[in-house]
């Protein structure tokens, strides 16, 4: 494969590299709240899912959901990180109508996850991004600004359930990689039963830090930090943007302001929300309601042992004992869900078969239809069924995509599908014999064409054999019939 | 009638259980003499014709065997009360009816207790002398125009009038110790993480304390066994093995070993306390205990540090009240005008000023030099505690500096304010129980009281050592019912 292509930004004869880094807000699959017993169920009715925890009432008090210590100790042990046997909760005090206590509670110095790292599959090499920390923190609530023309409404549905922030190190180098690494890092949470990843519900989002450097240049360039971007493809229109926002003004003699920038999601640009001197003092401190939290090494180590197969195992797997290439291995990986599946097909067909048909047909299929592999119209079993027939010469390939189309439509299992509509492989030689036999009786001509030399009317007859038969007869037996009697 | 309301909480339950006396009596004894005593304005919002149906209900089909069995008690307005307004003493509460009830009220009304009210206190119990209080100054019944103390002003001005047989209250830097020792009753702050803090409005969170305020050292005692219990709820709750306070008390305390620290004669202190301090020292030989001179060196830097963590704590806890959910709004043309209108009206000049130190000490840039620095502090006064328990069992101090002061005496001079919890306030921060009960009378009449203060989670030698001690000094208040109208 070729070499990655180095994204830079060019300004006549400067070239800039790109420095990206990410802070990732997961929330952590879990039914109730971090310090409230509140459900967190998706869409239900504004304020449905609050209790006086959550909406801060006079007197209230956290208490923390040891599910999603838990959780946030499974994912930074899925990204190879350090967990912290001790962290602590502090307030980062704000106010804003969304927010009930005036605070946030999160992690600040002392997070319950440290380093770690992932490992991105470029093109041409593996490449390691850094993991700065994890730490667990409460949303906020949700103020809506358009369905009252007088009033900001505020729903608290999502306040206080539990994020994971997840903060990358400087290490990428372009929206490319920003992809990979978002998807990697989605997948990994899923593997684990962490976070569901669910961008359009807002279950994934990300504060996007980019500044951009000369070549060669060793010290980092002044970043911009783009807040709140919720999907991969406005991340990357954020970034290019912003990477030449920055390169205009830097070719023309001006420098970077720090700041916090959106990204319009209309008109595709970053524009600045607050500027650093503009900047909130938080007023971190230990929440006084919360005791450290301390992890004993028997919570741990019964968490690893929770630990299932991540990616990266799998991907070696594959590799290692399918002999699949990387490339089709990491297909089959990226989505614990389509590695399952793949997994389920194999247990009882050809590999490289059902290789083929997962990464093509069935792949395409979903694709056209936007579902995900648990939706599929074919269940694995019947996929494996079809696999077999191919193999063992029930049915030929070609026919395998028309019952293939069949079985998409009407979800049934393969075998009734041939046997219904008689798609079975005419593999009798004596019967295809017949037909050869008739065919060469119906075309004296061509025959005496063919055998004064004109090989290419070999795929004529063919043709006609198949035509005679609907296509089913087995394509070796009429090749090795045919030569027999033509020659 | 008259006799209900000079009996203890003690007595007054064995009483009940005799059937001697029914609830109905005893809760329209004490409502008959609310009603005669506005003047001292304890009351923020009373329940009476409630507490009456409950008192009827209880003499109808009660359960004798509670504790506090059809015993009508007043409790500070800081405590969350389900269905009746709970304001803090603050406007920005002013009409606040939660639908809750907190841990500590839960336990008395599971125990049979009958709420008579709410209490006036300071607000946010922000306050020695029950002086910021939205509701108004409250009077103290051992003098006229004298303060009762503060923050738990209005449940010692209660207690001390026999408005309420027993009351409780919240101690941050000496809110329940200080007011006992200001109207000759009894008040124990229990160790941090005794007495659940949910659904008691927060002042701030890593000292505030519940805690009984009684007429006596049983009632204590018999208050304690009823509110001390550990709570899921409250995460700085701890799950230790509590006595059985009230039945083991005991008045032996032959052996013990008292500390009686230097650094708490301080510059300026009245002579008298000085010398009921060494009364108390005498009596406490007298009694067999030991007393044994100790050293805490860092008590200077007490109130310095405590005046930066609480109101920390304080800027962050106040926060919501913002107008946006509950409590009292101002309108504004915008959500930070909204802020500004409804927390500039809606709180106090004290409130206000705690808050803004609060703000200022976590700012960044100060943080290291005033709030971690007070942290640190706190540590060593803990330690220098610690130190001293190594060869003490309890320490003897007075509760306050000096005795009750008049209404408007101190308002203009918050340090001078400040001062009256010098003795109170390393208690706290080191999360340790003490009592204060009442030991004598100052030249003005007005009580005055000493504190002991105990090792975590060892309540019981704290009653015990003032039980023997209240034994001896047979306190009487002897008030002459001024304020009764």
């Amino acid at each position: 494969m070729s070499k990655n292509k180095e994204y830079l930004i060019k300004r006549g004869n400067s070239e800039y590299e790109v420095i990206i880094g990410l802070e990732v807000h997961a929330q952590v699959l879990s039914k109730s709240k971090l310090f409230s017993d509140s459900p967190t169920n998706f869409g239900a009715e504004p304020n449905t899912q609050v209790s006086l925890v959550d909406a801060a009432f006079p007197g209230m008090l956290p208490v923390i959901n040891e599910f999603c210590i838990k959780q946030a100790v499974k994912t930074g042990i899925g990204l190879n990180a350090a967990i912290n046997k001790k962290s602590i909760f502090d307030r980062k005090n704000y106010f804003y109508a969304d927010l009930p206590q005036g605070y946030q509670i999160s992690q600040y110095k002392d997070p319950i996850v440290g380093e770690g790292s992932i490992l991105l599959d470029l093109p041409d090499r593996e490449k390691k991004v850094g993991i700065e920390r994890l730490h667990l923190e409460q949303d906020a609530g949700k103020s809506i600004h358009d369905i009252d023309p007088q009033n900001t409404l505020v729903d608290l549905n999502r306040s206080g359930v539990a994020l994971m922030e997840i903060v990358s190190k400087p290490d990428l180098r372009s929206p490319e990689e920003v992809n990979l690494y978002i998807k990697k890092l989605r997948s990994i949470m899923r593997y684990l039963g962490t976070c569901d990843g669910n961008m359009q519900e807002g279950s994934l989002r990300a504060d996007v830090n980019v500044s951009i450097r000369k070549t060669g240049d060793k010290k980092l360039g002044i970043r911009c930090e783009i807040k709140n971007v919720n999907s991969i493809k406005f991340m990357q229109m954020a970034i290019e943007y912003e990477a030449n926002r920055q390169a205009d003004i830097l070719e023309e003699g001006g420098s970077i302001d720090q700041e916090t920038r959106l990204f319009d999601t209309k008109k595709k640009e970053t524009r600045s929300m607050r500027s650093k001197e503009d900047a909130h003092d938080y007023r971190y401190f230990p929440d006084p309601d919360l005791l450290p939290l301390e992890l004993t090494d028997d919570f741990i180590s019964k968490i690893k042992k929770e630990i299932p197969e991540l990616p990266d195992e799998k991907k070696k797997r594959f590799v290692d004992k399918f002999k699949l290439t990387p490339y089709e291995a990491n297909i089959l990986v990226s989505d614990i869900e389509t590695s399952k599946y793949f997994e389920d097909v194999i247990k009882n067909s050809d590999i490289k078969l059902a290789t083929n048909w997962v990464t093509g047909e069935l792949f395409a299929l979903l694709n056209d239809r936007n579902l995900e592999i648990s939706q599929s119209p074919i269940s694995s079993k019947n996929l494996s069924t079809l696999i077999n027939l191919i193999k063992d010469g029930t049915i030929s390939g070609k026919i395998a995509k028309t019952v293939f189309e069949i079985m998409a439509n009407e979800s049934k299992d393969p075998k009734s599908i041939i046997d219904e509509k008689g798609l079975k492989q005419q593999s009798d030689p004596k019967e295809i014999e017949k037909i050869v036999d008739d065919v060469i009786k119906e075309n004296p001509k061509n025959v005496e064409l063919f055998k004064s030399g004109k090989d290419k009317l070999f795929g004529f007859f063919v043709g006609q054999v198949m035509k005679k038969t609907d296509g089913k007869a087995n394509p070796n037996l009429v090749n090795d019939i045919l030569k027999k009697k033509l020659n | 009638m008259s006799d209900i309301i000079n009996l203890t909480l003690s007595a007054l339950v064995n009483k009940i259980k005799k059937k001697e006396l029914s609830s109905q009596e005893i809760t329209s004894a004490y409502i008959a003499r609310a009603e005669k005593s506005k003047d001292l304005n304890t009351y923020i919002t009373t329940d009476f014709d409630n507490a009456i149906e409950k008192a009827k209900k209880f003499d109808e089909k009660g359960n004798f065997d509670y504790k506090l069995p059809g015993v009508p008690i007043a409790v500070k307005d800081l405590f969350c009360t389900n269905n009746l307004k709970t304001t803090a003493g603050s406007k920005i509460l002013s009409n606040f009816i939660p639908s809750y009830e907190s841990t500590v009220t839960q336990h008395l009304w599971d125990e049979g207790a009958i709420l008579l009210g709410k209490l006036n206190c300071d607000e946010f119990a922000m306050g020695s002398s029950n002086e910021t209080s939205f509701f108004g100054n409250v009077e103290s019944p051992v003098g006229k125009k004298v303060v009762p103390g503060g923050s738990s002003g209005g449940s010692a001005s209660a207690l001390a009038a026999k408005l309420t047989p027993t009351t409780i209250g919240t101690d941050t830097g000496g809110s329940i110790r200080q007011p006992a020792s200001f109207t000759g009753t009894v008040g124990l702050k229990p160790t941090y993480g005794s007495c659940s803090r949910y659904g008691i409005v927060a002042f701030a969170s890593s000292l505030d304390q519940a805690g009984p305020m009684t007429q006596d050292v049983s009632d204590a005692a018999l208050m304690l066994d009823v509110i001390s219990k550990y709570d899921s709820k409250d995460s700085t709750s701890v799950n230790f093995k509590r006595g059985d306070y009230f039945k083991s008390l005991s008045s032996n305390i032959k052996g013990k070993k008292i500390g009686i620290p230097k650094e708490y004669r301080v510059d300026g202190m009245p002579k008298e306390i000085e010398s009921f301090w060494q009364d108390g020292i005498t009596l406490l030989k007298k009694l067999g205990a030991k007393i044994i001179d100790i050293s805490l060196p860092h008590t200077k830097f007490a109130l310095p540090a405590y005046y930066i963590v609480a109101p920390a704590e304080a800027s962050s806890n106040l926060a919501r009240y913002d107008g946006v959910k509950y409590g009292y709004r101002s309108e504004g043309e915008n959500l930070i005008s909204m802020y500004e209108n409804t927390r500039s009206e809606g709180f106090g000049d004290e409130v206000k000023r705690r808050i803004m130190i609060g703000t200022y000490v976590l700012s960044s840039g100060y943080y290291d030099a005033y709030y971690l620095k007070a942290q640190k502090i706190r540590r060593l006064i803990k330690n220098d505690f610690d130190d001293a328990y190594k060869s003490v069992d309890a320490i003897l101090t007075p509760s306050t500096p000096n005795s009750a002061f008049k209404i408007g005496d101190k308002t203009d001079d918050p340090v001078s304010m400040y001062l009256n919890d010098i003795f109170t306030v390393p208690v706290n921060l080191s999360g340790l129980p003490a009592i204060s009960i009442p030991a004598g009378k100052d030249k003005n009449n007005y009580p005055l009281g000493l504190q002991i203060i105990g090792k975590a989670f060892e309540e019981q030698n704290l009653l015990d050592i003032s039980y023997s001690m209240e034994k001896e000094l047979s306190f009487k208040n002897n008030l002459q019912d001024w304020w009764i109208k």
